[in-house]
C-alpha cells in the first residue's frame, strides 16, 4: 500500500557510529548472506566470475576524506549505508503497484516482491541509493531491517537483531526504536548529536548517524606537556634523581 | 540518469501518440470512415508502441497490471490508468468515427483531455522526483506537454497549432535547459549534506563501496561531457524545433512536408529526451563523488 | 491500528541444523555457526554462516570474509582431483590422476631423497595452522629444510617480543580492552587478530578511551584513531626512541616495575677486552646478579626479599660494572634522540612528538589505578593490589617488515616496559601459553643424516653463535640460510629465500620443493616475475633447475600452474584441523583455549585433507612417528593423529576433554575427544584464575596454573630483557671472540645492528640506492574484506575489491598533475609497473600505496580472462626483490632484516611518473590454463529442498 501510514507505533531503525566504523564491510557481507537465504528471492550476482560483476547488495560501505574546515590533516570516514526507513518515504508513494510499503506497526519500509514489477521508480525516488533492482529476479531489493530476524521466534532473544548489527565487529551499528525517546538508540543519538542524511530531501529518515569525534587534538590545541619537564638537565643529575626516586619507592 | 532506450522511446512515442490523439479527440479531423483510419492508426501506434516500450524497462512485465493499483499516490499508476482510459475512450471514439462514421464530440473531448492528462502524468513521474533536481520543476510537464502537443499538431497537420506549439515548446525546452543547469546547485544537496559530514570540512570520496559497478551506477549515475551535451542540444533544437517550423511554415498541409517535419521532430525529440535523461543528475551520485561542484 | 500490509512470516525457520566449527577465511580463527539446510537431493548444504556467540575469539561477530565463507566453499576454483603436469611449468596444463598414483609418485620422489640426502627435500608451508604437525613430519623425514612462512611475514615482531619479554602481540598477547584508556597502534592495517582488535577498539571507544594511530596511511584503524601520526615509513624506531628519551628524561618511567621485573638492575660486565664484556654478571649457577639496595650486596635476581638496585654498581676485575639501567640512561638520553633531531626524518613535528609522549605519560601515570586483587610474586612477596596503567600498544608488519624492524619492535617493547604497562591491568597482557621466555623455547636443529630423523626441532631461538645452523665447514646448513651470520636470529626461517637460493644452488642444490598453502609464484614472492622465471628456468641439459615441485593447494591459484604434482586439499568446512596449544592456539588473556575444524560437509570432489595426505605419505615412506616397529601405520588419518598423538606423556595436540573427558591440559588420550569438542562448539576453554590474571611472568599463581595445564613442567619466572644478551654474544663473535666466527664481510654489520639495547638505523635498501632517484616509499595494506589471493575467487568479496589503484598523496598528485582515471609508471631499482592511480589526502606526503594481492594472473582462480583483477589489478611485488641491488662484491645480499631475516617488504622505494591511460596494467603475465574451467555467469543461490 503506497499510502504512508500517518504514524507508526514504533520507529525501528539503525544508528551508525561513524566514529567507530573501521570500514571492514562485515555488515555488507553478513547482510548479503542473510538476505540471500531469507526474505524474498536470493540476491543475485551477474557475471560473478567475469569482467564486470554486478550483484545486489542491501548495504554498502563508502569511504570519504574530509579536509577539516579549520585546517589540519585529512580525516577518513568509513560510511555504511542501507535503507534509512524514512518516515516520509518517497520510494513508497511513487510505487505504482503497492509493492513498496511502510509498515504501520514498526515503520519498516519493505518491498512485497510478489507484487513488484521491477519498474525501478522507487529506486529513482530514493535519494540515498539504498534500493537495487535484482538483475535476475527483476524485483526491487532493499534493506528489510531484517524483519525476518528481529521478531523471529526460532532465534534466541539476543539474536533478534539485524544480521549486520549482530556481526559488526566494532560495535558501530545499533538497532532499536527511535520513536521511543527512552530507548538506548535514542539516547545515543541525543548524546552524540546523531544526524540525518540529506535533510533537505524531506524524507525524515529513521536511521541516524553519529558524527566522528573531534580528531587530531594533540596538535590542534596547545597541549600540556608539563609532564615531560626533565628531572635534570645533566646526565649526572639524572642519576641523582634516580637515587632519590629509588629511595622514595 | 541512464538514458535507457526503453524510456526514451516510451516518452517520445507515447508523447507523440497521445498528443496526436488529443488533436483527433477535439475533432480536427475533417474526414470520417476508412479515410480516418490512418490518422487514428498512426496515433494509436505511437501511443501503444511507446507504452509497450516502457514495459521493456520492467523487471517483471508479466505483473504490469498491478501498476493500476496505486492511483491515489503514484503518478506511474495514474499514468497507467490515464493511458488506458485514453486508449479506451479514444478507441471507442475512433470506432465510431471509422466504422459508424459518427463523431461523438463529448467522447472526443473527454479523450483529448485524458490524453493531455496522460502526458501530464508521464511528465509528473519525472517532475515529482526531488532526487533529480533537473526534473523536479514545473517546467518538466510544460516541456513534455508542449512537445507532445506540438508533435501531435504536426502529425494532425494543424499548421497554426503546430507553429504556435513549436514556439511554446522551444521556450519550454530552452528554459528547461537553462533552469535545469542550475537546479542541482539550487536544490542544495551536496556531498556534505549527503554524508552529513559537510559541517566538519570539505568532503571527497576516497573509496567507493565496490570497485566495479552496480545497479545504482548503471541506472542513475550517467555523466555526459559538457561539450558533447552542448552539441547535442544544438542538434536537438534544430531538428526538433527549427526544421519543423521551417517545413510546416513552408509547406503547410502537404503530406511530404508533414512526413519530413514529423521525422525531424521525432529525431530531435529523441535527442532532447536522451539529454533529458543523460543530463539529469540524481543526488545518489553524490555518494559516489559525482555531481559535486 | 493493524497493518493493512501483506502479512509476513516474521519467524521463518532459519535452518535445519547448526554445525559449529572454526572459520578459516583468515588466520584469526573465529568460531562460526554453520547453518545447514536440506538441498534438492536431500543432502545437507551450507546455507548461512554467522559468528558463534560463545566463542572466545569473536564472541559472535564475524568479518566480511567470514560471512562470505559460503562463497569460498562454493567457489568454482576448487581443485577437483590430483594433477600431474603435462605442459611446461607455468602453463597450467595438467591431467587428473588418482590419489594412488599421486601418492606413489610423491613416494617415488621423496623415498630416495630420504635414503640418500634428506636435505634435498625443502618442505615449506604457508599460513597453515598445523605447524606442530608439519614440522613433526619434516623432522621425522630428516630434512633440515623446513619452515613456515613466518620469515617473510612478521618474524621481527615475534622474535623481538620473545627475546624482550617472552611474547609479543596477536598470538602472544592482547590489550586489556576492558580497562585501557589509551591505545597506540603502530603499523597495522588489519592484523591476524582481525575481529578482536575491532571489538577492542569499539569497547575502548564506548568506555571513552582514545586511539593513537601511527601509520603513513589513514584508513581502517587509523581512520577511527583520535590522533593520526602519518609517519615516514621505516622511521618508527626513531620516533619511539625519541619518546623513550623524553619519558626517561622526565622520569616518567616505572622504576618499581623496572627494578622488580626486568633486567634493568642486572649488572653489565665491563671488563675491558674480556670475552664476557657486555654480558651480564652471573653467579655460579648462571643466575644474573643484582645489587640489593637494602644491603648493597650482590645477590641472584630471584632471591626472596631483595630490592634490586637500578643505580647499583660493583667493582670487580678492574672495572666498574654498572646496571643495565645506567647503560640505558646513557643510551636513551643521548642527544641523537631529541625530538628536534628525529623530526625531519620521521616527518613528524617535534611538538607533536612531545605531545604524544606527554599524553602517554599522562595516562600511564596520572590515570593509574588499582585492582583489589592480591597476588604473590616469584620472590615470595605478597602484594595486596594490582597496579594498573591504562596505556596499551599494538603493532604489526608496519614496523616489522623493514630491515630495521627487529630493533624497532624491540624499541616498542622497551617503551612499554619502561612505562610498566606490560602484564598489568589496562596494559598489554599475554595469552597463555605465553609468556614464555627464550629459555623455554628450543634452539634450532639442523643435523640431518640419511634415513634418520633430524636431531631436533628445526626452528628455535639461538642464544649465541653456538646455536647457529652452520655445517662443520661454516657454510649454511639450511637452504634458506636461516640461523646464519647473515640473520642469526631467524626464528621462523626465510621462506622468501628458498626458491631464490635453490635456483642459485646457494648454499646447495635441492631436488624437490614441497610447498603447502603458499602462493609462492605470485603474491607471496618478493619479486613475482623473477620467481616465475626461476621456477621455469632450465639447466644446460634442458632440465628444470629446481627439479621437482610438489604443491598442495585447495584452489586453482597461480602457484598450482608451476607445480609438477598437485595434491588438492579440502576446504575448511570439509576437513579436520587442530588449532593447538602446541602451535598457534586461540587463547585469550583470560583463558587458555584451543579449537578444531571438522567436516561439516563432505567434499564433492576427489580431494583429501592435506594433513591426512601427509600421514599417508609418512606411512608410505616409513617415517618414524608414523609407523611402528613393524612398519604399520600408527595413525589412520589426521583426525586419528589429533586424538592419539602425545608429545609428552599426557600432552597431545588438543588440551581439552582429555582422559575421561574431565581433564584439561594433561591427561590420557580420550577416543571421544573430537566429539566432545563438537558438542562444545568446536573449541575448549580453560579460564585463568583471577589471582593469576596479571603479572604472569612473575605471578606464582599463574606459574602453577601453567604447569598444571602442561605449558611447562616447572614454574619458570623470568625477567624482561631490556638488554638482550644473545645479541651481545653475536657482537662479541664479530669482535673476534669465540671459535665460531662470522665471515669478515659481515663483522661490521653485526656489530652495528645487533646492539643489545634498541637502536635505529636506516633501512638497508636506503643505503644502497640513490634516494633522490627513488624518493617515494611504496607500501601495501591488507584490505579488511580480502585475504591475500584467496578472496578473488569469492563472488561477493571480489565485487568489493576487484582491482586496486595506487593511492597517491596530495603533494605528488598535484606535482605530477594527476587526474581521476590517470595511470602512472612506477619504477624501483628492480623493475617497473604501469598502474591506475587514485588520490588520497590522508597519506604521508612521500608515500604511495595499494591494496595487497588483488592483482591476479589471467586464467587463475577460475576467473574469466578479462577479470579486472587481471587487467587493472596489479602486484607491487614486481618492484620488490628478495635480494638487495648487487653491490659489485659478487655476493647475494638478502633484502631482509640482518638480525632475523624478516623480509623487508616495506623498505621499497620508487619513482612515479604520469603515463598514458591503459587498458591493462603492466607487466602483463601470460595466462595460465585453468584446470577447473571458468565460473558460472550467474550466481543466485538459495538452499531449498
Ligand atoms: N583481511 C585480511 N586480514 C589479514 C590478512 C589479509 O590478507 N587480509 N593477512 C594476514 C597476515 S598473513 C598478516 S601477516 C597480517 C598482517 O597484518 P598487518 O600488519 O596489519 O599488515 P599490512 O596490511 O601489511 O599492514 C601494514 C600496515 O603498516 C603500515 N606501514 C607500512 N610501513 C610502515 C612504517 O614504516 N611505519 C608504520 N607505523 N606503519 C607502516 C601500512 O600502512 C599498513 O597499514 O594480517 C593478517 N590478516
Ligand atoms: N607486496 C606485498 N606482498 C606480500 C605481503 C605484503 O604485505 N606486501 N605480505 C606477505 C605476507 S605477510 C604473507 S603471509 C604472504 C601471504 O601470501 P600467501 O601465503 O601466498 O597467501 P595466499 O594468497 O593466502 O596463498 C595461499 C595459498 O593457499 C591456498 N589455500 C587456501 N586455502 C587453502 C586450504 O585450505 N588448503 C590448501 N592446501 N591451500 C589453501 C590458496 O589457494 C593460495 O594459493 O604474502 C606476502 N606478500
Ligand atoms: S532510504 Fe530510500 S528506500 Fe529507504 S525509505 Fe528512505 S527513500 Fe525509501
Ligand atoms: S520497482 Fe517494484 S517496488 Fe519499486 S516502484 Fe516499481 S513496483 Fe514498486
Ligand atoms: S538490517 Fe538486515 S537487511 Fe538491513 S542492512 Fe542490516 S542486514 Fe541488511
Ligand atoms: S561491520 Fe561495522 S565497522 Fe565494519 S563496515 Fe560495517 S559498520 Fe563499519
Ligand atoms: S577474522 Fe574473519 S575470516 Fe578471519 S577467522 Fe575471523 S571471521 Fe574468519
Ligand atoms: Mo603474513
Amino acid at each position: 500500500m503506497t499510502e504512508l501510514p500517518a504514524t507508526t507505533q514504533r520507529k525501528l531503525g539503525l544508528v551508525i557510529d561513524l566514529d567507530t566504523c573501521v570500514g571492514c564491510h562485515a555488515c555488507v557481507v553478513a547482510c548479503k548472506g542473510w538476505n540471500t537465504e531469507n526474505y524474498g528471492a536470493p540476491l543475485s550476482d551477474v557475471d560473478a566470475y567475469g569482467a564486470d560483476p554486478v550483484g545486489s547488495f542491501l548495504n554498502r560501505v563508502h569511504s570519504y576524506e574530509i579536509a577539516p574546515t579549520g585546517g589540519g590533516c585529512s580525516q577518513t570516514v568509513h560510511f555504511p549505508k542501507s535503507c534509512l526507513h524514512c518516515d516520509t518515504a518517497p520510494c513508497v508513494t511513487v510505487c505504482p503497484t503497492g509493492a513498496s510499503y511502510k509498515r504501520s506497526e514498526d515503520g519498516i519500509v519493505l518491498v512485497d516482491e510478489s507484487a513488484c514489477i521491477g519498474c525501478g521508480l522507487c529506486a529513482w525516488a530514493c535519494p540515498y541509493g539504498t534500493r537495487e533492482l535484482d538483475q535476475v529476479a527483476g524485483v526491487m531489493k532493499k534493506c528489510t531491517l531484517c524483519v525476518d530476524r528481529i521478531y523471529n521466534e526460532n532465534l534466541e532473544e539476543v539474536d533478534r537483531v539485524p544480521a549486520c548489527v549482530r556481526t559488526c565487529p566494532a560495535g558501530a551499528r545499533h538497532f532499536g526504536d527511535l520513536g521511543d525517546p527512552d530507548s538506548d538508540v535514542s539516547k545515543l543519538v541525543a548524546e552524540r548529536g546523531g544526524f540525518d542524511l540529506m535533510p533537505e530531501q524531506g524524507t525524515a529518515p529513521t536511521n541516524k548517524y553519529l558524527p566522528p569525534r573531534p580528531k587530531d587534538r594533540l596538535t590542534a590545541q596547545p597541549v600540556d606537556i608539563s609532564s615531560l619537564t626533565p628531572v635534570a638537565e645533566e646526565p649526572k643529575g639524572f642519576l641523582g634523581w634516580l637515587d632519590k626516586a629509588l629511595e622514595a619507592l | 540518469m541512464h538514458p535507457a532506450p526503453s524510456v526514451i522511446i516510451f516518452t517520445v512515442l507515447s508523447g507523440l501518440g497521445f498528443g496526436m490523439l488529443a488533436f483527433l479527440g477535439i475533432g480536427v479531423l475533417d474526414v470520417q470512415g476508412v479515410a480516418a483510419f490512418m490518422p487514428f492508426a498512426i496515433a494509436f501506434t505511437f501511443a501503444v508502441s511507446g507504452l509497450i516500450a516502457s514495459t521493456f524497462h520492467l523487471g517483471n512485465p508479466q505483473r504490469a497490471l498491478r501498476a493500476f493499483s496505486q492511483w491515489k499516490t503514484s503518478w506511474l499508476s495514474r499514468e497507467a490508468w490515464l493511458s488506458a482510459a485514453t486508449l479506451a475512450v479514444m478507441g471507442l471514439y475512433a470506432i465510431n468515427v471509422i466504422f459508424r462514421e459518427s463523431t461523438i464530440a463529448p467522447l472526443g473531448w473527454l479523450g483529448a483531455a485524458l490524453a493531455v492528462a496522460t502526458v501530464f502524468s508521464t511528465a509528473m513521474i519525472y517532475a515529482q522526483l526531488k532526487t533529480v533536481p533537473r526534473w523536479n520543476h514545473w517546467l518538466t510537464p510544460v516541456y513534455m506537454l508542449t512537445l507532445s502537443l506540438a508533435g501531435g499538431a504536426i502529425l494532425a497537420q494543424q499548421t497554426a497549432a503546430a507553429l504556435l506549439l513549436l514556439v511554446c515548446a522551444s521556450v519550454a525546452q530552452l528554459l528547461h535547459w537553462i533552469f535545469g543547469d542550475r537546479r542541482f546547485a539550487q536544490q542544495g544537496s551536496n556531498i556534505g549534506s549527503a554524508t552529513g559530514l559537510g559541517k566538519l570540512g570539505k568532503v571527497r570520496l576516497f573509496e567507493p563501496p565496490h570497485t566495479g559497478t552496480n545497479y545504482l551506477l548503471k541506472e542513475m549515475v550517467h555523466v555526459v561531457g559538457r561539450k558533447h551535451a552542448q552539441k547535442l542540444r544544438v542538434i536537438a533544437f534544430v531538428s526538433m524545433i527549427l526544421l519543423p517550423i521551417a517545413i510546416v511554415a513552408t509547406w503547410p498541409g502537404s503530406l511530404a512536408g508533414t512526413v519530413f517535419a514529423a521525422g525531424f521532430f521525432v529525431l530531435g525529440t529523441f535527442a532532447s529526451r536522451w539529454l533529458f535523461f543523460a543530463e539529469a543528475e540524481h543526488v545518489v551520485g553524490l555518494y559516489y563523488g559525482k555531481h559535486d561542484r | 491500528m493493524a497493518s493493512p500490509n501483506p502479512t509476513l512470516d516474521t519467524s521463518p525457520k532459519v535452518s535445519d541444523e547448526v554445525r559449529k566449527t572454526t572459520c578459516y577465511m583468515c588466520a584469526c580463527r573465529c568460531g562460526i555457526n554453520v547453518h545447514m539446510k536440506d538441498g534438492p537431493d536431500g543432502k545437507k548444504r551450507v546455507a548461512y554462516i554467522e559468528g558463534n556467540r560463545d566463542h572466545p575469539v569473536n564472541k559472535g561477530v564475524l568479518c566480511a570474509k567470514g560471512s562470505a565463507g559460503i562463497m569460498q566453499v562454493n567457489a568454482p576454483s576448487k581443485l577437483k582431483a590430483p594433477l600431474l603436469r603435462t605442459g611446461p611449468r607455468g602453463s597450467g596444463q595438467f591431467k587428473e590422476i588418482s590419489w594412488d598414483e599421486a601418492l606413489e609418485i610423491a613416494t617415488s620422489w621423496l623415498g630416495p631423497l630420504r635414503d640418500n640426502a634428506p636435505e634435498k627435500l625443502a618442505f615449506f608451508t604457508g599460513r597453515d595452522q598445523s605447524q606442530s604437525f608439519t614440522s613433526y613430519w619434516a623432522q621425522n623425514f630428516g630434512t633440515p629444510n623446513y619452515a613456515a612462512h613466518g620469515g617473510f611475514c612478521s618474524v621481527n615482531m615475534a622474535t623481538a617480543g620473545i627475546y624482550t619479554m617472552g611474547g609479543a602481540f596477536w598470538e602472544f598477547g592482547q590489550t586489556d580492552w576492558d580497562r585501557t584508556k589509551l591505545f597506540v597502534i603502530f603499523g597495522v592495517a588489519e592484523d591476524h587478530d582481525s575481529n578482536p582488535i575491532k571489538m577492542g577498539i569499539g569497547k575502548l571507544k564506548a568506555n571513552g578511551g582514545k586511539v593513537i594511530g601511527v601509520n603513513p596511511i589513514r584508513s581502517g584503524y587509523n581512520a577511527v584513531a583520535d590522533e593520526w601520526v602519518g609517519i615516514t615509513p621505516g622511521t618508527d624506531g626513531l620516533l619511539i626512541l625519541s619518546m623513550i628519551h623524553l619519558l626517561m628524561k622526565a622520569g616518567k618511567i616505572d622504576l618499581n616495575y623496572l627494578s622488580r621485573y626486568t633486567n634493568a638492575p642486572c649488572l653489565v660486565n665491563e671488563t675491558p677486552g674480556s670475552p664476557e664484556k657486555g654480558l651480564l654478571l652471573r653467579d655460579g649457577t648462571g643466575k644474573p646478579l643484582v645489587v640489593d639496595r637494602k644491603t648493597g650486596v650482590l645477590e641472584p635476581f630471584d632471591k626472596a626479599g631483595i630490592n634490586p638496585d637500578l643505580a647499583g654498581s660493583v667493582d670487580m676485575d678492574g672495572a666498574t660494572h654498572r646496571t643495565v639501567f645506567q647503560h640505558m640512561a646513557e643510551h636513551f638520553l643521548s642527544e641523537d634522540y631529541t625530538p628536534e633531531k628525529v623530526s625531519d626524518r620521521c616527518g613528524i613535528s617535534a611538538d607533536r612528538i612531545r605531545a604524544l609522549a606527554a599524553e602517554v605519560a599522562r595516562v600511564a601515570f596520572d590515570e593509574a589505578f588499582e585492582l583489589d586483587q592480591p597476588w604473590t610474586d616469584f620472590r615470595g612477596e605478597r602484594h595486596e593490589k594490582m597496579l594498573g596503567r591504562p596505556v596499551s600498544f599494538h603493532a604489526m608488519r608496519g614496523i616489522s617488515a623493514h630491515s630495521n624492524g627487529f630493533q624497532t619492535c624491540r624499541a616498542l617493547h622497551v617503551l612499554q616496559i619502561l612505562l610498566g604497562t606490560v602484564e598489568v591491568p589496562g596494559g598489554f597482557r599475554f595469552k597463555p601459553p605465553y609468556p614464555k621466555p627464550v629459555e623455554a623455547h628450543p634452539t634450532p636443529h639442523c643435523k640431518s643424516q640419511p634415513k634418520c630423523p633430524l636431531d631436533g626441532p628445526h626452528l628455535g631461538f639461538v642464544r649465541g653463535p653456538q646455536d647457529l645452523a652452520l655445517k662443520e665447514d661454516g657454510t649454511p646448513a639450511r637452504i634458506d640460510k636461516a640461523f646464519t651470520w647473515e640473520n642469526p636470529l631467524s626464528a621462523h626461517g626465510l621462506m622468501h629465500m628458498v626458491i631464490s637460493n635453490a635456483h642459485a644452488g646457494d648454499p646447495y642444490k635441492i631436488d624437490t620443493l614441497f610447498l603447502y598453502m603458499a602462493n609462492m609464484s605470485w603474491n607471496s614472492s618478493m619479486n613475482t616475475s623473477s620467481v616465475m622465471d626461476m621456477l621455469t628456468d632450465k639447466d644446460e641439459n634442458g632440465d628444470y633447475v629446481i627439479p621437482k615441485i610438489i604443491y598442495s593447494d585447495a584452489y586453482s591459484s597461480e602457484m598450482v600452474a608451476f607445480a609438477d604434482l598437485v595434491l588438492p586439499d579440502t576446504t575448511y568446512l570439509e576437513r579436520h584441523d587442530c588449532i593447538s596449544l602446541l602451535d598457534r592456539p586461540i587463547c585469550e588473556a583470560d583463558a587458555a583455549a584451543d579449537a578444531i575444524r571438522w567436516p561439516v560437509i563432505e567434499p564433492d570432489r576427489d580431494v583429501r585433507g592435506f594433513q591426512s595426505v601427509l600421514v599417508d605419505l609418512g606411512v608410505r615412506l616409513g617415517l618414524p612417528g608414523f609407523v611402528n616397529d613393524k612398519g604399520e601405520a600408527i595413525y589412520a588419518d589426521y583426525a586419528d593423529y589429533i586424538v592419539n598423538h602425545q608429545r609428552r606423556p599426557g600432552i597431545g595436540p588438543l588440551a581439552g576433554f582429555r582422559g575421561d573427558g574431565s581433564k584439561s591440559g594433561r591427561g590420557e588420550v580420550n577416543p571421544d575427544q573430537l566429539n566432545r569438542y563438537i558438542e562444545n562448539g568446536g573449541f575448549f576453554v580453560e579460564h585463568v584464575p583471577e589471582e593469576a590474571a596479571f603479572y604472569k611472568p612473575w605471578n606464582t599463581a599463574y606459574q602453577e596454573w601453567a604447569v598444571g595445564l602442561g605449558f611447562y613442567d616447572k614454574p619458570q619466572p623470568y625477567l624482561f630483557q631490556l638488554y638482550v644478551e644473545p645479541l651481545r654474544r653475536m657482537q662479541l663473535a664479530a669482535e673476534g671472540h669465540g671459535d665460531r666466527q662470522p665471515p669478515d664481510h659481515l663483522r661490521q654489520r653485526i656489530i652495528d645492528c645487533m646492539d643489545p639495547l634498541p637502536i635505529w638505523y636506516p633501512a638497508l635498501e636506503d643505503r644502497e640506492i640513490d634516494e633522490d632517484a627513488y624518493p617515494v616509499h611504496a607500501l601495501t595494506q591488507r584490505p579488511m574484506a580480502m585475504y591475500h589471493s584467496w578472496g578473488s575467487q569469492n563472488a561477493w568479496l571480489r565485487q568489493i575489491h576487484g582491482m586496486n589503484p595506487l593511492y597517491v598523496p596530495t603533494k605528488i598528485w598535484e606535482e605530477k598533475g594527476f587526474k581521476d582515471g590517470d595511470w602512472a609508471k612506477v619504477t624501483s631499482v628492480h623493475g617497473e609497473i604501469r598502474v591506475p592511480v587514485a588520490h588520497m589526502a590522508g597519506l604521508n606526503e612521500n608515500t604511495v600505496w595499494t591494496w595487497n594481492a588483488i592483482g591476479k594472473r589471467r586464467g587463475a582462480w577460475a576467473l574469466e580472462k578479462g577479470a579486472p583483477e587481471a587487467t587493472k589489478g596489479f602486484l607491487l611485488n614486481h618492484l620488490i626483490n628478495e635480494l638487495l641491488p648487487p653491490k659489485g662484491d659478487g655476493l647475494r645480499w638478502s633484502n631482509s632484516d640482518p638480525i632475523t631475516g624478516q623480509a623487508a617488504w616495506f623498505d621499497l622505494r620508487v619513482r612515479i611518473e604520469k603515463s598514458r591511460p591503459r587498458k591493462h596494467s603492466k607487466p602483463t603475465t601470460s595466462s595460465q590454463v585453468s584446470p577447473v574451467g571458468e565460473g558460472p555467469t550467474i550466481v543466485q543461490k538459495k538452499v531449498e529442498a
